[in-house]
């Protein structure tokens, strides 16, 4: 154990606090709780169903997002199993999901080739896929948590994906194996030819996922992953093997990976060797931790950022990659507990009287950030464009300015944007952090970071 | 036969000694501040980019100097101003912090230096036959790499053993708590660490920057083979690391340069096996087409069956 283990061990209950959540109350209250889940699930799916009519999202391109999103926010949910329930850290969870895709285009395959099975069943061959996987690897990884799991989920993620480039004839190398969903037996008339239909078999099979998901968690083997994040030794003591749960979970969370995998064989007719690749692997560990690993909607709210800042920034700036990188330790080093934190912070708040005042500060603080943030977002499109497209010349549109990179006027009037807007940033922030203990009514917030 | 066997050998041997450079600083830092550094790889990465950049200016020596200065403090100012501050997060804090740099500065490498490999060619004051062996001239930059990371084990080694600062540090690996009661001040020796150990993954990056391509995609390839290293030599321990890595390199080397496949030696005990049976395809596999699994094997089998490493003193 090094120094700062040990240095953490004691410090663990203050930490680990935020991510516990509230213990069931008294009766009557778990019943309203109850009936509050019951209405946020049916609204989901209302809303669900209405999404690709809406104005803006009823083209091709919309619903095609659209479906994308549901994907990722099964896979994501998948993840946050392990993170955020279970506090396994894994760097190869893309392998659950890329078999399940696999055994999912190769059921789609023997659907042309004249296997009677209806299309909408092919996702649960990927789930069947992805869990056959986890429990096998499963059974090796999770005999260790912590720093182990993580190094073992990253070498079988790496020889999995080094399995799957020289296995060309099972996963069809860097060109992948390609199946067409329309062609097989029509269920109630259904060809999967439109982007609509397979949205709408996407968002069934997502909502069934989430709420099996959402039950998992509430079930007492949910209840022993968290005990087995926060305390392995004591949860050993009162009887349960954390190997066993963490095997469970892990087996849990494979298989809904691999759900995700069919419903992206489904989506797409293709899967290369990159599905079970470390990038994707990367991806869904980025979405979970913007989006907050604690929290149920956190994946969900991270799979939906993620995959539009993938689709829409790469549209306007060649450098999202790097955008997305720092927005990520922005997250990691600011708010750890995700974009849903940093809600859940605010939720409490909302009728207190202070909080207008909050509001106010906020304002106030968000005029230099903006300042700041112009300036970096400049700095860092002007030199991206000279780096990575030199022949492009020194001209360059920035919303609609134009300015020559080769005078140094630009570099300048960034350089100010930035050093003024982070000395003014740091001035008005003190306001926050004042508004912010008023809100919260405690001596000791110095939480508002 | 023995041509190719010499050759081999040799090849591999610099590639060991490569990546014993990289992974002695990792190995460090992983054992006494607890943090899987994700970014270690990431200061190879800048090494050789640093290198290039300041070889054009000053020429080759002095950048073979300054580079690796360069970068270690870059690697202090990483630890001072932002892993410092989430480790209160714990250890998935801190993985998910480095691995976001690494992320991040292949971004801005690329930002600065384009996406395509540079020309990092190997400087003319070390281009020339060394010696010559089967009729083939080897070049003295590999003599120079060989010299440099034996040199490099060699000081490390007795920095360890007979230093003030040495002592300090191997008894931190042990005991932590009793090192900071005697007064010393940790987070310095933290940020140390971590200066060190980047500058040295820089110094292998200088050197290594020629033998590899230079892009950046160099730290993300080499990243995990790093941390094979690592848990196969056992954590904290410079010789075994050194020996993980000469294992590995050798092991990498000859694996390429074998064409023979499970085929082969089913054929050779007598078993034919048909085209169409389903185990044909993994059968086909030639050794040198898994070649690039065999490290990660290592790594699982070693984690599963042995945590603490061939010469590890604690269990990873």
């Amino acid at each position: 154990m090094s120094i700062r283990e040990r240095a953490r061990s004691t410090g663990a209950q203050i930490t680990q606090g935020r991510n516990t959540r509230s213990a069931p109350g008294s009766p009557v209250s778990a019943d309203a709780g109850a009936m509050r889940t019951y209405r946020s699930w049916i609204a989901a799916g209302v809303l669900l169903l209405v999404l690709p009519h809406v104005p803006g999202l009823d083209s091709n391109f919309g619903r095609s997002l659209l479906s994308q999103m549901g994907i990722a926010a099964v896979f994501a949910l998948s993840y946050s199993l392990l993170l955020g329930q279970t506090g396994l850290l894994s760097f190869g969870h893309a392998v659950y999901f890329g078999l399940g895709a696999y055994a999912a285009i190769h059921l789609m395959r023997a659907i042309n080739g004249g296997l009677p099975l209806p299309l909408p069943l092919v996702p649960l061959a990927g789930a069947a896929g992805g869990l056959a996987v986890g429990l096998l690897f499963g059974a090796v990884t999770t005999r260790r948590a912590g720093v182990v799991f993580t190094l073992i989920s990253l070498g079988v993620g790496e020889l999995v994906f080094a399995a799957m480039r020289m296995l060309q004839g099972f996963s069809g190398g860097e060109e992948g194996v390609t199946a067409n969903r329309s062609r097989g037996p029509h269920l109630f008339g259904l060809d999967f030819a439109s982007q609509l239909q397979v949205y709408y078999l996407i968002v069934f099979w997502a909502l069934v996922a989430a709420a099996l998901m959402h039950f998992f968690i509430r079930t007492p083997v949910g209840r022993m992953c968290n005990a087995v994040r926060d305390n392995p030794e004591r949860a050993e003591f009162i009887g349960y093997s954390a190997q066993r749960v963490r095997f469970t979970v892990f087996a849990a969370a494979a298989m809904f990976a691999g759900l995700a995998g069919g419903l992206h064989a489904v989506n797409y007719e293709i899967v290369a060797a990159e599905a079970v690749g470390a990038a994707r692997s990367g991806a869904v560990l980025l979405m979970v931790c913007i989006g907050g690993a604690s929290h149920f909607v956190g994946a969900i709210l991270g799979a939906i950022t993620i995959t539009w800042l993938q689709v829409s920034l790469s549209d306007y700036t060649a450098a999202w990659q790097l955008y997305l990188g720092l927005f990520f330790m922005a997250i990691v080093l600011f708010a750890p507990g995700g974009l849903a934190g940093l809600v859940m912070m605010h939720a409490p708040l909302l009728r207190r009287a202070a909080f207008p005042d909050l509001l106010r500060a906020y304002a106030v603080a968000s005029m230099p950030a903006v300042a700041m943030l112009a300036g970096a977002v400049m700095l860092l499109e002007i030199n991206y464009r000279l780096s990575t497209q030199p022949e492009a010349g020194t001209r360059i549109t920035l919303l609609r300015v134009s300015l020559d990179a080769a005078t140094p006027w630009p570099w300048l009037a960034a350089a100010l944007l930035l050093v003024g807007g982070f000395l003014a940033f740091r001035r008005t922030w003190p306001g926050v952090a004042a508004a912010w203990q008023r809100a919260t009514g405690e001596a000791s917030a110095g939480g508002a970071r | 036969m023995l041509e190719l066997v010499t050759f081999s050998l040799l090849n591999g041997v610099v590639y060991g000694l490569l990546l014993f450079m990289l992974s002695s600083g990792l190995t460090l830092i992983w054992s006494m501040m607890g943090v899987l550094n994700f970014a270690h790889a990431s200061m190879f990465m800048l090494g050789a980019y640093f290198s290039y950049q300041l070889g054009l200016a000053i020429g080759f020596w002095p950048a073979l100097v300054i580079a690796p200065l360069l970068v270690g403090a870059v690697g202090a100012a990483i630890e001072r101003y932002g892993l410092r501050h989430v480790h209160r997060q714990g250890h998935v804090g801190e993985i998910l912090f480095t691995f976001g740099l690494a992320y991040l500065i292949a971004e801005l490498v690329i930002m600065v230096w384009g996406r395509n490999p540079i020309e990092n060619r190997v400087p003319a004051t070390i281009d020339f036959p060394a010696f010559a062996l089967f009729g083939t001239r080897y070049p003295f930059y590999k003599v120079l790499m060989m010299a440099i990371s034996v040199g490099m084990f060699v000081f490390l080694y007795l920095a360890f053993k007979r230093t003030r600062v040495g002592l300090v540090i191997q008894a931190a690996l042990t005991h932590p708590q009793m090192v900071s009661a005697l007064g010393h001040d940790v987070p310095r020796v933290f940020v140390l660490v971590f200066a060190a150990g980047s500058a040295l993954a820089a110094l292998a990056g200088v050197i290594g920057g020629f033998a590899l391509l230079t892009e950046p995609n160099m730290a993300a390839a080499l990243g995990p083979i790093v941390f094979v290293v690592v848990v196969v030599g056992g954590l904290g321990s410079i010789p075994g690391a050194l020996v993980a890595s000469m294992l590995i390199g050798i092991i990498q080397t000859f694996a390429v340069a074998l064409d023979h496949s499970l085929l082969d030696l089913l054929r050779v005990l007598g078993i034919p096996l048909a085209r169409t049976s389903p185990f044909y395809e993994v059968c086909a596999i030639k050794i040198a087409q898994a070649a690039p699994i065999i490290p990660y094997l290592l790594l699982v089998l070693m984690l599963i069956l042995r945590p603490k490493g061939l010469m590890g003193t604690r269990e990873t």
